[in-house]
């Protein structure tokens, strides 16, 4: 009798508490998260300016800032550009290559692994402010790069100027790749060594061992990494502002970059806000695909 | 155990609160831009804070010195100056000032507003119009102020919002000793874009190491691109960017094929620095502070200010400046009347409508703006002066260069006081810098017209 009185009490309780203690991060979530959110949704329809006529007065505009920004033909060019950056840098770059780090550091000794780990997690705890700044001298004119191809008797390159995009990817790599080496390792020290011992036993190759065992063990961690440095990278700016300001030209403008120079530079906010919707709406776009094939 | 868990999750819901309340308390302290006024009690002070841009020198900045020194003698015992600067490049100093001008919170008393923004901020309301203030004042009405600059601070709606107190001029700086090594005269006058154009060539042939001609061609030196180098020479063809009389911007024209045929000609024939240099936002101080000094570069067309950079205090100092450098005018195209041309911008101190001290801070800049502490500004910066007397004291004339600075202002022309402008000159610089890149003048004409009609409009645009 007297458990069932407990039993009756313990859900009514609990309906109340876990509300009581989700409220501090609902609210954060309302006035940090959600709340800038609807305000930037509401601003994408208005005339919103820096400075300007449109300053003084408010004015709603419509669907004003999406139709000029399709019209734009560089937000075109600012598209294809975010998506080369982050396929070139995050999909490809830091997810292979991480994986390719943790891949080979499985199964070495702990003093080989602590000092690859430190060194590719320098570039991770590096500010990214920092990490530009390294980068711009490795690849400027007078930079590290070409003082050493020049001392071999090469011609200097004008990295920053010739293959712009190049530079900024491989400084992502550079700055990004170990986090997707810590989530690879951890993954990989998940995959039980029996199972690896089992198929050695009946002849498997390493190659087999490693598309039918490790593979489709460690899937979900590869999507789950996918979509974490894909919306690491989707909002990347001051890697790229500092390195190239987005140029020359449009080249190494992608959408963050353009945002800000709608915004701050040409003082338009409306506009930059409905950019920097448009930039959600990749990001979420994104994110239900790794979900859908997470869940395949 | 099961209360220490629920101690656990009291604490940590208590802190993420604190964390919510700690946020919004801090976004309420005074920013370093606000008025305030001092130490209560009876002495209190009234607190005049002053926002200009620091570009990253800090305390050793000309103005920041200069500012010191004008508040130190301040014969108004009850007020205090208050530097609040602004350390930004200069395109991001137009947004943070539009930004603290926004809120009485964040607004200073004074603020320098370059004439280019001025109009803009003027039309957002951010600024108080003067008027009624300058008809008080002797000195704007019995002709200290050159009567031309007075146009760069006043804003569409015709009242004025500023007082200036310095300006610039461009031209033609070059490299006297280049000069003579190549045979070229070394007090050089040229009379058209050609001449120009063939003392580059000259000295590409005889000295193949030199850079002849720096213009700044990309956009990442921004306001520079649209006005050192295109509305120099676009003004210079006799057309101009915005039509006075019919209230329009010009989207195409000969003019604009012939100023961007200027630019291709200079990047085609190799006469301009490598584009890696140039296209960058580090170009115009890498003409002026190494290329320049370093007798790397002949002709560069710039600012007056640049000669700023090679005083004792300046950012690289060059004493022999005076004797190397000459500063020609920029001709017209093909040498028509006026002759040369040259384009005139500038800074005004300017109070915010935020601004809760305004007769002190008007009282204020009176002072600071007057004969000698114009011209103190003036001489420490490398501007030129927008005041009569100034221009005829010899401690301003002795500067090198001063006067011939300051007599090109006589056919001075100022960019088109329209709220728009900032807008289009971005479109402009993408323009330049297509051309210089490669694509046909053509191409980058009807690129620009297409881009410039969805910013004002299709009825504000006119062909010619």
């Amino acid at each position: 009798m007297s458990s069932l009185t407990i039993g009756s009490q313990k859900p009514k309780r609990s309906t109340y508490t876990w509300l009581f203690f989700l409220l501090p991060s609902v609210a954060i979530m309302l006035v940090f998260f959600i709340y800038p959110i609807l305000l930037t949704f509401f601003y994408s329809f208005t005339n919103l300016a820096l400075t300007g006529e449109a300053a003084r007065e408010l004015k709603f505009v419509g669907l004003d800032n999406y139709a000029r920004m399709f019209q734009d033909p560089t937000v075109k060019v600012s598209i294809w550009n975010t998506l080369v950056f982050l396929i070139g840098s995050a999909v490809i770059g830091q997810q292979v290559l991480g994986f390719l780090i943790a891949l080979l550091m499985k199964q070495r000794n702990r003093t080989f692994r602590r000092v690859i780990g430190t060194i590719v997690l320098a570039g991770w705890v590096t500010p990214e402010i920092v990490c530009a700044l390294c980068l711009y001298s490795f690849f400027g004119d007078d930079g590290t790069l070409n003082a050493i191809i020049t001392s071999f008797g090469f011609s200097e390159v004008t990295w920053l100027f010739t293959v712009p995009m190049l530079t900024v990817i491989l400084a992502n790599i550079w700055h990004g790749t170990a986090f997707s080496m810590m989530v690879f390792q951890a993954a990989l020290d998940d995959v039980p060594s029996e199972i690896e011992e089992a198929a050695v036993v009946d002849g498997a190759s390493k190659w087999k061992i490693f598309t039918s065992i490790i593979i489709p063990y460690i899937k979900g961690s590869i999507t789950t990494n996918a979509m974490l440095v894909t919306l690491q990278t989707l909002g990347v700016f001051g890697l790229i502002y500092a390195m190239t300001g987005g140029g020359p030209g449009n080249s190494t403008m992608t959408l963050p970059i353009f945002m800000y120079n709608q915004a701050f530079v040409n003082y338009q906010l409306g506009y930059g806000t409905a950019i920097s919707l448009l930039l959600l709406l990749i990001g979420i776009v994104l994110s239900l695909l790794y979900i859908r094939s997470m869940k395949e | 155990m099961k209360g220490g868990k629920r101690g656990l999750m009291l604490i940590s819901s208590a802190l993420s609160l604190s964390l919510l309340f700690g946020c919004a308390g801090g976004g309420q302290s005074s920013e370093p831009g606000s008025p305030e006024t001092g130490e209560a009690g009876e002495n209190a002070k009234t607190v005049i804070s002053v926002t200009f841009r620091d570009d990253g020198i800090g305390e050793n900045g000309a103005f920041y010195k200069w500012l010191k020194e004008v508040s130190a003698s301040y014969p108004n015992p009850d007020v205090e100056i208050k530097p609040t600067p602004i350390q930004a490049s200069e395109g991001d100093y137009f947004a943070k000032v539009a930004l603290a001008l926004k809120s009485t919170e964040t607004a200073p008393d004074i603020v320098t507003e370059d004439t280019f923004i001025l109009n803009s901020d003027a039309s957002a309301g951010y600024l108080e119009p003067l008027d009624d203030r300058l008809q008080d004042w002797e000195d704007w009405n019995n002709g200290s102020f050159i009567e031309a600059m007075k146009k760069g601070v006043t804003a569409s709606d015709g009242k004025v919002y500023g007082v200036p107190y310095n300006t610039d001029s461009r031209g033609l700086w070059y490299n006297k000793e280049i000069f003579k090594q190549v045979g070229l005269p070394e007090d050089w006058q040229p009379k058209s874009w050609e001449e120009v154009l063939n003392a580059a060539r000259t000295i590409k042939e005889q000295a193949p190491d030199i850079v002849p001609i720096w213009m700044n061609m990309g956009k990442a030196t921004g306001e520079a691109t649209s006005m050192q180098t295109y509305e120099m020479l676009l003004y210079g063809t006799g057309e101009r960017l915005y039509d006075d009389a019919s209230g329009k911007w010009i989207i195409k024209s000969q003019g604009i094929l012939d100023a961007l045929g200027f630019v291709e000609t200079v990047n085609k024939e190799g006469l301009g620095p490598p584009l890696s240099k140039v296209l960058n936002g580090q170009a115009g101080n890498t003409a002026s502070r190494e290329y320049l000094p370093q007798g790397k570069l002949a002709i560069s067309l710039d600012g007056s200010w640049i000669t700023g950079n090679y005083l004792e205090t300046g950012a690289a100092p060059w004493p022999e400046y005076k004797d190397v450098l000459g500063f020609a005018p920029m001709p017209t195209s093909e040498g028509q009347p006026p002759g040369s041309i040259t384009l005139a911008g500038g800074w005004a101190l300017s109070i915010p409508s935020n601004s809760k001290n305004k007769d002190e801070a008007w009282e204020f800049i009176k002072y600071a703006l007057n004969k000698d502490n114009t011209q103190k500004l003036v001489t420490s910066s490398g501007n030129i002066t927008v005041r009569t007397d100034v221009a005829k004291d010899p401690g301003y004339t002795q500067m090198p260069f001063n006067e011939i600075a300051t007599a090109y202002l006589q056919n001075a022309d100022f960019r088109p006081s329209q709220e728009k402008y900032p807008e289009v000159s971005t479109q402009i610089q993408t323009m330049v810098e297509a051309v210089a890149t490669g694509t046909s003048p053509q191409d980058a004409m009807n690129k620009y017209a297409q881009d410039v009609t969805r910013i004002v409009g299709a009825d504000n645009v006119v062909e010619k």
